[in-house]
Order: C-alpha cells, then structure tokens, then sequence
C-alpha cells in the first residue's frame, strides 16, 4: 500500500447559481497578462451546452485522456512514439479559435473621434493582432442558452438519449439547465503530465497538486491535446503552457484557493484524502462502469490504524492525516457517497467531485398553490426534467444506476429535514426512503449540516503543508533561501561579488 | 593572412567558441527562454504544410551529413556503384527540395498572417533568412554540381575534420564553386546564431521521454529540488 495525500475538492452542483465570480477571481489573480487573456482556469459552463473550449467533451475531435488497450490504457491522442512523430505538427491541438479570439474595445475612439453626425462608438478590437475583429465566441458565449439548437444541441452529452427525452430536456417553457464549475481536476492518474515529452509537469508528491514547470516546457503543446478536459492552455506570447495551480501559494499559508475563497453559492469544499497509489494503473484501466466504484475504493479511512501506518511510513505527516479525518470531501465522496467525478470514462481519475443536481420535478402548480407531490416522490425522478441518462453520461461514464443512488440521497435528505421542519410527509415514507438509500437519520442531519449551514472552516478544511521541512530539505541550510525573492526561483539572492 | 584564411580559418572558430559560450550561458541563466515557441495554437492549417515538410525534409538531410561528417568512408563505399548513388542522391534531392517548399511555406506564413506577425521577432526573420540561404545554398549545388555526396565527404569532410583539429586546411575549401563556399560559410553563420535564436529548441529533443514513465511525482521533502 503506497499511501499518498491528495488535496482534493468537492462541488456541490445544487448549490451554483452561476454567478462566474470565481471565474473572474481566478482570472484577476492568474489570467491578466498578455497570452493569457483567453485562459480560465475556472470556468463556469451551462448544461445541455458546448462549453469551452467549444465541445471540449468530444473526445472524437480532441482526441484527449486515456484509451483502454488490451490489459492497460494509453493515450488517445499521443503515446510515445506517435507523440513524438507528431511533434512538428499536432493533428488535434485546439487552437485560439477553438476558445475565442480574446478582445477589448478602442476606447479611446470615443474621445479622439473627430466630431461628426453620428455618435462615436468603441469598436471591438483583438487583444492579439489589435486589429479589428467581429466577436464570435468567448469564455461563457451559451450561458443559460439551453434549448439552443447551435449551442444545447450540440452538447456531446446527448449522444445516446432518445428523442423524447431530448424533447423533454428542450421542450419550450420547461427548459432546464444547470451551472457546471470547472477548474483543472488534479489528476491521480493525470493525462497531461503522461504526454510531456520534456517531462515539465508533474504531481506533487505531498498534496498530489498538478503543476507545470515552465523552465522546463519547450512548447511541445501535447499537455493541450492530452487534457481530456481542456485545462492545460498554451500561452501564445511565452510560448510555454499554463494551467490551475490550486492557488499553492494560498494554500500553503492556509488559504484556500481564490475561486473557492469567493464562490457566492458557497458550493465548494476542500479537504485532503489519503489514497493508494498503488492501485492507480490497475484501476484506471477497468471497465468503463466499475470506475466511480473503484475510484471510490481507492481513497483510504484515515481513522484506520493500518493506513495511518503506512501513511506514516511513507512520510505522510499526522497533521495532514489529522486533517483528512475532517475532509469535507472524504465524507460526501467516500463516507456518504454522493459526489461523482467528472467523466470518469477519461480514466484520468479525476480528484475533483461533484454533487448531481437534483433537478426532478417535485411539486406542480395547481390554482395558484404549490403541491408537492409526496407519494410520487421516488418516482418522479423517472419523470426528472434533467434526463437521468444525461447526468450519467456526465458523472458516471454512462452508468445510470450511480447518479440514482446519489439523487435519491440528495432526496431523502430533503424528505427527511421537510418532514422534520414542515411535517407534511408521511413518517412511513421518510421511513421507506431511509431504508432505501441506506442513511441514518443522524447521517441525514449531518449531509444537512454540511450541505446547507457549514461554516468556512467546514467547508475548507486545508491540511499543514509544512513547507518549513520542505525549505530546510531543499538544500540543508534553510538560510540559503533566506534572502531571496520572488516565485519560482526566477530571482537570485543578493550575493557578495568576487 | 588572406581573405581565404580569415573566413575558413579563423571565422568558424569564432562561431564555435560564441556558439557553445552563448549556449551554455543561456541554458544556466535563462532557462524559461528555452522553447519551440510554437505558434500552432495561433495557425494550423499552414503550419502543417510548412512545418512537416521542412523538419522531417531537413531532418533527413542533416542525418545525412553528419553520417558523412563521422563515417565518411561508408558514404564513398557506398556510392561506388553508381546506382546506389543515384539513390542516394535523389533521396538527398528529395529532402532537400521537402525542407525549401516547408521553409517558404513558413515563410510566407509568418509574413501574411497577422496573428503570427504578432509572435514574431526580428530575430526569428533573421533566422528564416539565413536558413533560406542555406537550404537554397544546398539545394543548387545539388543541382548544379552532382554527386556532391561524394566529394562532401572527400573535400568538406576532412575539411571540418581539420578545424576540429585545430590545423584548418583552407586549401581544400577555397576553390570551391561559389554556391557550395556560401553553403559551407552560412553553415556557420548558422551555428554563431544559434544561441540567439529559437533554434536552441532543437538542443533539448525529448528523446528520453520514449523510455520515462508517464508520470512524474515531485517530493519536496523526499529529495533536492533543482531545476530538472
């Protein structure tokens, strides 16, 4: 057993109200240089939609994750020797046009523009070329356009729903769709840092944070085509890739990272797992629905004595795994089961959860009055108006059964807190539900809890990273950092001269 | 000291010295500016055309002077029978011409696309332009004075052998025909640009990724960190 910690996070998808202040968080922080201006390293998408880049899910055309190939997996785009054919020229690269050609507007034409009949107006120009341009696209272009017959229509998602349930997920007037957050997901097994041919991005080992050394990077692009979700981007001015870092600098002074910091919603939790490394390869090249299951299996019980030996043995402090007892995401991930990864069939083993809305019908309107429908409870999420077939082709790699169990949790929660708070339930069929979905009622009060009222403490729960042993490790003598400045050592110490 | 003795006794020694100097003095001081700087995220289609072509085309003809260059004999024993050097040479003819269409391919989309204008410095023109010269250099004297692969390796071979040697002997190079002079001189023009230029990239071919493992794992507290 190769135990490792792995900061993990949790989005609770109920929660996002689409606000993309965490997307303007990150990118005032991260994405405000020349190169840059098209990266969002957190993005918020609407579903049914095409996202961004345009239909990064299609894995037909962006050729990115891993494939299973005989006992094992590659990758689908770029193992090895075809990688290194296709160097000079990669066939399924996105490019600028893919995510949009980023923009300004010629402010100054406002004031400059020599008076005249008509009213000046700011012209749109490119933030790359500074020439005038016609905006097509940007970072968020189908927000709330479900129902979109350019945009929804096209989501990948859709592929193997019927045409009544199609029609349903569009019908006019019952139009659905919810909010999708997305930043890198930190792989365990990650497709990036496999396609690099210079060897530039790597996992670290203490909190399992995928970064990209950029002194490193040589502007081989394969970490672009890699990512099955698009989040490795290539700066056009540096000629060096860029992605998430999980705001490290924050973390490791107890911050929890930007996008997180100001979620409005409050949908995101954060917290480490202790999981074994051993079983990375063999569990991502399982079948496609055991994944969830075995991904599930794979992150450890920090209470059990025997994991806490090996996760000591293997240099793990016991503040961390102190701190992984707390983990808001061990608890809805492993301990209630209720956060799914995202495409799991890219058999990256994405470290970043979340929570299926719970979008049923589960009342009507009748003369004015809400009724909830107390008896059709269970069964209306078969008349659910997101279909459960989509929610699975997101979540589960298709396997309808997972997302199930996970939104009749979400349910009998709610049943249980409305019977409890309203009283207009019948106690058989909390009961009934109960049972069903195997939750105490303490468990019930707990998901409750951490769901609707956690505090920022509850919600972040960030483990010590000691990067006090880490500076006195990197060279013995800890003062030898002591006089330098900047990130990255990109800066040297003042030394004495010859 | 001649003229002659200046541009092949003494000028390739500077580019060498500037070359492996500068080099090495922007590998230890600036590593970040080591990079293709591909701009196929900017432009796809052209570059396609034009970059294939050019590096697979002057990749193989690049192999195949410096087979030349270290084994001369195997390419004269080679060429003695005169169907394996008409081989030889349309081979070379081929990579030759597949480089100059990828090199103008490249060319001209660097001048016409506004996009790549943008990411283009003067440097990277000086670049193209000396690269053109060369290729152009190589490509007519491949037209013009056959069986160049053969007397590559009887005059210019222990030419180059010689400056390695530090005894430059001139003589076998200055009567050269002109075209194959400006090849053999803007060869090393091309080597005192080097360290000035993206063509550094070729320096770090990620050749040890075919045998690393797919991931990578770093322990600050596990072990040193130094630039990798």
């Amino acid at each position: 057993m190769d135990v490792r910690a792995q900061v993990s996070m949790m989005f609770h998808l109920d929660k996002c109200i689409g606000c993309h202040t965490c997307s303007v968080a990150c990118k005032n922080i991260w994405t405000d240089r020349q190169g840059t201006e098209y990266m969002w390293w957190n993005n918020v998408e609407t579903k049914p939609g095409t996202g961004y880049p345009t239909k990064w899910e299609d894995q037909e055309k962006y050729k990115g994750g891993w494939e299973p190939k005989e006992q094992t997996i590659k990758l689908r785009a770029t193992d090895k020797f075809r990688g290194l054919a296709n160097i000079f020229h990669q066939p399924h690269l996105p490019t600028i046009d893919d995510y949009y050609e980023p923009w300004t507007y010629k402010y100054s034409d406002l004031f400059d523009a020599p008076a005249g009949d008509d009213q000046p107006t700011a012209r749109p120009i490119s933030l790359i070329t500074g020439e005038n341009m016609d905006i097509n696209a940007g970072p968020n272009w189908d927000d709330d356009l479900s129902g979109s017959t350019v945009y929804a229509n096209n989501d990948p998602n859709l592929e193997n729903l019927s045409d009544g349930e199609k029609q349903a997920l569009f019908e006019i007037e019952r139009l659905v769709f919810f909010y999708l957050p997305r930043i890198c997901n930190h792989c365990l097994n990650p497709a990036c840092v496999a396609s690099c041919p210079s060897g530039a991005l790597y996992k670290r080992g203490e909190d399992g944070i995928v970064l990209l050394d950029q002194n490193v990077c040589r502007a081989w692009r394969f970490c672009v085509s890699a990512c099955p979700y698009k989040k490795t981007y290539f700066n056009w001015k540096t000629g060096k890739s860029e992605k998430c870092i999980l705001c490290f600098p924050r973390l490791e002074t107890g911050q929890p990272p930007a996008c997180f910091h100001s979620c409005v919603g409050r949908i995101r939790y954060l917290g480490v797992v202790l999981y074994d490394a051993d079983k990375i390869e063999e569990y991502a090249s399982a079948p496609k629905e055991d994944l969830v299951r075995l991904q599930r299996e794979m992150i450890l019980d920090p209470s059990d004595p025997e994991v806490i030996k090996q996760a000591e043995k293997n240099g793990v402090h016991f503040s961390v795994i102190e701190s992984a007892k707390k983990s808001p995401v061990y608890k809805f991930v492993k301990e209630w089961g209720m956060a799914l990864p995202l495409h799991p069939e890219y058999r990256t083993l994405p470290m970043l959860f979340y929570i299926p809305p719970l979008l049923p019908v589960l009342g009507h309107v009748e003369n004015g009055v809400y009724n909830v429908d107390a008896e059709g409870y269970f069964g209306s999420l078969d008349k659910a108006r997101v279909p459960m077939q989509y929610l699975a082709n997101l979540f589960t790699a298709g396997n309808e059964e997972q997302v199930r169990t996970v939104l009749e949790k979400l349910l009998a929660v709610r049943m249980y807190k409305r019977s409890e708070q309203v009283d207009d339930i019948k106690p058989s069929l909390v009961e009934d539900m109960l049972k069903k979905t195997g939750l105490t009622p303490e468990t019930c009060e707990e998901i409750y809890r951490l769901t609707s009222l956690p505090t920022f403490d509850e919600r972040f729960v960030i483990p010590p990273m000691h990067r006090e042993y880490a500076a006195e490790l990197m060279a013995g003598d800890p003062y030898l950092f002591k006089a330098e400045a900047g990130v990255g050592g990109f800066k040297d110490r003042p030394d004495r001269g010859l | 000291m001649t003229v002659d003795q200046l541009l092949y006794g003494v000028f390739p020694y500077v580019c060498i010295v500037v070359a492996i100097v500068a080099t090495l003095y922007r590998y230890l001081t600036d590593r970040f500016s080591y990079s293709s700087l591909s701009s196929q995220f900017l432009e796809n289609r052209q570059l396609f055309w034009g970059s294939v072509a050019w590096h697979y085309g002057i990749l193989g003809v690049l192999t195949a002077h410096l087979v030349g260059f270290l084994i001369p004999q195997s390419i004269l024993w080679w060429n003695m029978e005169p169907v394996r050097l008409y081989i030889l040479e349309t081979t070379g003819f081929v990579l030759g011409l597949l480089a100059l269409v990828g090199l103008l391919v490249l060319i001209y989309r660097r001048l016409t696309n506004s996009r790549i204008r943008v990411v283009t410095s003067p440097m990277d023109v000086t670049l193209l332009v000396v690269l053109l010269i060369q290729v152009v250099a190589g490509v007519g004297t491949a037209i013009f004075y056959r069986w160049g692969s053969s007397w590559y390796s009887a005059f210019a071979v222990p030419y180059l052998w010689s400056i390695l040697a530090f005894k430059p002997d001139v003589t076998l190079v200055n009567n050269l025909p002109f075209v194959v002079q400006v090849h053999i001189l803007n060869a090393f023009v091309l080597v005192l640009i080097l360290p000035f230029t993206r063509l550094v990239h070729f320096l770090s071919v990620p050749i040890k990724y075919i045998w690393r493992p797919h991931q990578i794992v770093r322990w600050n507290r596990r072990s040193p960190i130094i630039g990798a």
